[in-house]
Parts: structure tokens; C-alpha cells; sequence
């Protein structure tokens, strides 16, 4: 690629090395390896954020355009100061803390969440040659850490002493423990392609392209059906309607942070935001091509613009989706995960080892697909020929 | 096919959201103060009483027969007839309210004063930002707040208010032309008994 969009690519490295000669003279060795962390880390800490307070924002108007309104559009231009808005209010806000609350746990938690959502994005390659941390085993990191953000929730729920918060709680990590499943096997087809748990190593895997569409994971049958049941598994991870019952805004007001206020409150909902941008972050990565550009002539353009739009476009369909989705039950929602995307994403398993070991032609195509279709609409149709809807019977104490 | 109902969803809130930009239909949205709704031609508030003329007690059509007082439903409407008389729209000498008040937080914009008055003497308005700061008596509007000519009443209710003035003027014609007739008749018995007084009072010619 030519010198001038590799300049514009490699901007943020190249600064980054720049300020890192800056300091070498004065710094020794350690605290030189230090300085060069802190200089990855404050891009992930400033622009992720920074991308939150657009989000609630764009995710308010474009519900209220959804809704036949305007969202809000008196702060600043067409009301894209809002987020400061909120911000001020939630940092001035009276920080509660019920009487009989467990005040260290109660303390803990909104930090407990955040920490790990934060350190997931060590791991997930932003643009060419800019990834905080090349870990070996980056997606194991990821899903390791994800799983710290289960904790959290239960610490919130159990130590604000009210039914509610703990009912909240309990129906929220059972959400998140049964939808880490088809979350993690959907990405081991993936993982089995590329032979390698680096994000770096399966963007490179993605790197090439044959005709007409780049050679993305996603446009394959396993793949595609990877990245939906990938994508419908991160909702339900980040507690994202149409799974966001633990926090159901209307029934059971904000279930398990139903204590929190404040600035408290204000890191939960900046956990969320953030977990739903990082494991969007990875699905673009694994599926998607990380910061690769669709088409080989449009490679010009920086990579991390193609990861941001990539992840605006998720962001884009995620808030759609929580436009027009009704709100899943409990038991509607267990349901899904075990009884209809389990059994599909073992079977994408099975789909991505016939792609694998077939010779490349349009046999494999036809196999592949054949057995991601069939597989969805058999299920489809005996999950749904099984419900037992009928006139629901009481029976008394007599 | 199971998520048929999603995808299809998907596609009605994609139109939502993007039918939102073009048409209003999309985005019923009325930004109140800065724009208002544009009422129907029947929309009413709370009533007000018509005068015609320049002189709002003058004018008044009101003749305080007390007929919406005592149909008032909730009784918001509280009348005192006056003592001496002034001409209504075609000349008679009528009684006039002395007192016409409204409580404004008990009417409940039924418009049956407005049914049963007789004069065309109480209408509905349209105005609606009428909060006050007075908790006790900033809703009990009297005779003077009340009375609005009648192009006000035009200007809210032109078909109504047309039809009003017809019928008036047919009625003051009706009235106008039974004057005359009555009076012409008067002049015309007066004159023949005159004529018969006159012939009765010559002397009978002598056989």
C-alpha cells in the first residue's frame, strides 16, 4: 500500500514510538515497559467512552425515530450534548446506600464490573499493528474475563439486601451462564479454522481476497451462522433487549442496580455499553475481518476506521434490534438458549469440520448450507409444534 | 420459520425510522410551545358571552333568563338578573345579567349553555393556556372577561357564527316587518275611524 495511507495507518503507532524515544532517556528500563503500556492503554481508556456518549445518545434519538418521535434534541445540536447532560446529573446525583446493605460488597461491585469489561479490551486489535496486548491465547483472555463480569452482578444483587435487586440478579446470571455456551462455540468453529486463539493471528487468517468478497469468515455457511448466533449470544451476555430482563426497565425498574444511584449507577450502565462494545469488538474480529477493508482497493482508508464503522454498523443494528424486539420471559428465554441454540451451534461445529475437510468447490457450499438451513428450520419448526399453548388450569387447595 | 415475525418487525421499524425524515405521518410529533396543533373548527374550551356592536355591555345578547344557570350541570355558571332594562338586538327592552360568572376549574365543557340558550347569547371558545397562579379565585372569570364580540365568534366558529347571523337577521327582519305591518294596520283603523267619526258628525240632511 502506498506511503501516504500506511503514514495515515500506522499514525498511532508511529506516535505512540515517538513519545515512547521522548521518554526513553529519562525513564529507566521498568518504568519504561510501564510508560509503554500506559500509552496503549489511554487511547482504549479515552475514545471507548468517548464512543458511549454518543451511543446513549444515538441510541435515544434513533428509538424515538423508531417511535414515531424525536429523541432528545434540546441539549446542544439536534441534541448530541445530552450525554454531558447525564453525565453532570449522575455525577451530583445523592449517592444512596441502604441501611442494611453490605457496604463493602455494595461498594465493590459497580468497580468489580467495570474492571474486567476494561481489561477485554486489551486483546482485541483496533487496527494494523495496534492491539494493546498480542496474547497467544487473546479470545481465552477475553472469555476468562468476561466471565468476572458475572460475579459483579451477583455482588450487586445480593449485597443491596432487597428481594427485587436479588431477583434481578439471580435471573441475570442465570441468563448470562446459560448464553456463555452457545457464546463460546460459535467462536470455537473459528478458533478450529485459524488453529490459533490470537486475535491477530485470525485476523490474518481473514486477510486475503478471492473475487468478489473478501475472505471474511462470515461469508462461509458455518461462518454466517457463527456470527448470528455469536451476535444473538452477546446480546443476551450484555443484558441488551430483547434479553434485558435482569434490568427490566419496566417491571422490575432496574433489577439488580435498583440501589444504585449516582455515579454508581453511571458505571453500571457504562459496564453495559462498553461489554456490548467489546464482544462486538470481537465479533468483528472473528467474523468479520477486524480492521480489514471489504473490497482490496479500498484498503487506502485507515484500518481503524474500517474497525469503527464496522463497529458503528453493529452498534447501528443492536439498537434497531432493541427497537423492534419484545422484551423475552424468563422461561422464553432459558428456552432459546438451551433447547434451540445449543444444538445449532454443536451442529456448526459439525458444519465447519465438513467445510474443512471437503475439497473447495461448490459441493462444500451446498453440503455446508444445506446443513445450516435444514438444521435451523427443523428445529425451528419442533421447538415451535411442541409448545403446549393452552387454557391455563388452576388447581386449589381444596 | 422461526424469526419470520423479528425480520419482519425489523422491516417496519426500518421504515418507522427512515419514513420519519420524509413524512410527517412518521413523526407525529408537535413541539408544544414552540408549535401547536392546528384545533378542528369544532373545538371547544369554556364559554363565552357574544356581543354585538362596539359596546361590550351594550351589546351584550345575554337577557339573563337563567336558563343555562339551571342546566349547568356542575353548576359553574352563577347569574343576577339587573334592575332596569336595555334594548337587545331588535329594539325591545330586555333585562340584562347584572352579574354572569363562571367558575372555570368546575366547567366541564359540556356546552349544553350554549344548547340551550335561546339568545345565541353564550358560545364555546377555543382558548386553552388559561393557568393562573391564583389557586383560589384566578378560574372565576366574570361578565367583563367573558363578553367577546362578535368577530371573535366569527374568527373561531365561522360556520357557526354565519349561521348565527342569518338566523338573527332573519328573526329581526321577521320582527321588523310584523312591526310595520302592525303599524300600518294601526294607521289604517285609526284613519277609517277617524273618516268614520268625521261622516258620523255631519248633521243628518232634514226631510
Amino acid at each position: 500500500m502506498s506511503g501516504l495511507s500506511e503514514t495515515f495507518d500506522q499514525i498511532f503507532v508511529t506516535l505512540k514510538h515517538w513519545l515512547l524515544g521522548l521518554l526513553a532517556p529519562v525513564l529507566p528500563e521498568s518504568l519504561l515497559s510501564l510508560a509503554s503500556v500506559i500509552l496503549s492503554l489511554i487511547p482504549i481508556m479515552a475514545i471507548f467512552p468517548g464512543l458511549f456518549a454518543i451511543t446513549t445518545v444515538l441510541e435515544r434519538k434513533g428509538l424515538g425515530r423508531i417511535q414515531n418521535r424525536y429523541g432528545p434534541n434540546r441539549v446542544g445540536p439536534f441534541g448530541f450534548l445530552q450525554f454531558a447532560a447525564d453525565g453532570v446529573k449522575a455525577l451530583i446525583k445523592e449517592d444512596l446506600v441502604p441501611r442494611a446493605a453490605d457496604k463493602v460488597i455494595h461498594f465493590l461491585a459497580p468497580v468489580v464490573l467495570v474492571i474486567p469489561v476494561f481489561l477485554a479490551y486489551t486483546v482485541l486489535p483496533v487496527g494494523r499493528n495496534m492491539v494493546a496486548v498480542d496474547m497467544d491465547a487473546g479470545v481465552l483472555f477475553f472469555f476468562a474475563v468476561g466471565a468476572g463480569t458475572e460475579l459483579a452482578v451477583f455482588m450487586a444483587g445480593w449485597s443491596s439486601r432487597n428481594k427485587y435487586s436479588l431477583l434481578g440478579a439471580m435471573r441475570a446470571i442465570a441468563q448470562m451462564v446459560s448464553y456463555e455456551i452457545p457464546l463460546i462455540l460459535s467462536t470455537v468453529t473459528v478458533i478450529m479454522m485459524v488453529g490459533s486463539l490470537s486475535t491477530v493471528k485470525i485476523i490474518e487468517a481473514q486477510s486475503t481476497y478471492h473475487g468478489l468478497l473478501p475472505d471474511w469468515f462470515v461469508f462461509t455457511p458455518w461462518g454466517l451462522a457463527g456470527f448470528i448466533l455469536f451476535m444473538i449470544s452477546a446480546l443476551a451476555e450484555s443484558n441488551r433487549s430483547p434479553f434485558d430482563l435482569p434490568e427490566g426497565e419496566s417491571e422490575i425498574i432496574a433489577g439488580y442496580f435498583i440501589e444504585y444511584s449516582g455515579f454508581k449507577f453511571a458505571l453500571f450502565f457504562l459496564a453495559e455499553y462498553l461489554g456490548m462494545f467489546v464482544i462486538s469488538g470481537l465479533g468483528i474480529t472473528l467474523f468479520l475481518g477486524g480492521w480489514h477493508a471489504p473490497l482490496e482497493s479500498l484498503e487506502v482508508i485507515p484500518s481503524y476506521i474500517w474497525f469503527f464503522t464496522k463497529l458503528i454498523a453493529i452498534i447501528f443494528v443492536l439498537i434497531w434490534i432493541r427497537g423492534t424486539v419484545p422484551r423475552l420471559r424468563m422461561d422464553q428465554l432459558m428456552n432459546f438458549a438451551w433447547k434451540f441454540m445449543l444444538p445449532l451451534v454443536l451442529l456448526n461445529l459439525i458444519t465447519a469440520a465438513i467445510w474443512h475437510f471437503m475439497a473447495p468447490g461448490a459441493a462444500r457450499w451446498v453440503v455446508s448450507f444445506s446443513i445450516v438451513i435444514g438444521s435451523y428450520l427443523l428445529l425451528g419448526r419442533a421447538l415451535f409444534n411442541n409448545q403446549h399453548l393452552s387454557k391455563r388450569t388452576y388447581r386449589y387447595a381444596e | 420459520m422461526v424469526g419470520e415475525g423479528i425480520i419482519k418487525g425489523m422491516a417496519e421499524t426500518a421504515r418507522n425510522f427512515l419514513g420519519s425524515y420524509v413524512s410527517d405521518e412518521r413523526l407525529t410529533t408537535v413541539q408544544y410551545p414552540e408549535e401547536r396543533d392546528v384545533l378542528p373548527e369544532a373545538t371547544r374550551q369554556f364559554p363565552f358571552l357574544v356581543y354585538d356592536g362596539n359596546d361590550p355591555m351594550a351589546g351584550l345578547r345575554c337577557v339573563a333568563c337563567q336558563i343555562c344557570e339551571k342546566e349547568c350541570p356542575p353548576k359553574c355558571i352563577c347569574i343576577e338578573k339587573s334592575k332596569d332594562k336595555k334594548p337587545d338586538y331588535v329594539g325591545k327592552p330586555q333585562i340584562y345579567p347584572a352579574k354572569f360568572d363562571i367558575d372555570l376549574s368546575v366547567c366541564m365543557s359540556c356546552q349544553i349553555c350554549v344548547e340551550v340558550c335561546p339568545f345565541e347569547a353564550i358560545k364555546m371558545d377555543t382558548e386553552y393556556e388559561l393557568s393562573t397562579t391564583d389557586r383560589f379565585g384566578g378560574l372565576l372569570v366574570d361578565k367583563h372577561q367573558l363578553a367577546k364580540p362578535n368577530s371573535h365568534f366569527h374568527q373561531i366558529h365561522p360556520t357557526d357564527a354565519n349561521e348565527v347571523d342569518e338566523r338573527l337577521a332573519a328573526e329581526k327582519a321577521k320582527f321588523e316587518a310584523k312591526t310595520k305591518a302592525d303599524a300600518e294596520a294601526k294607521a289604517k283603523a285609526a284613519a277609517e275611524a277617524r273618516a268614520k267619526a268625521a261622516s258620523s258628525q255631519t248633521p243628518p240632511v232634514s226631510a
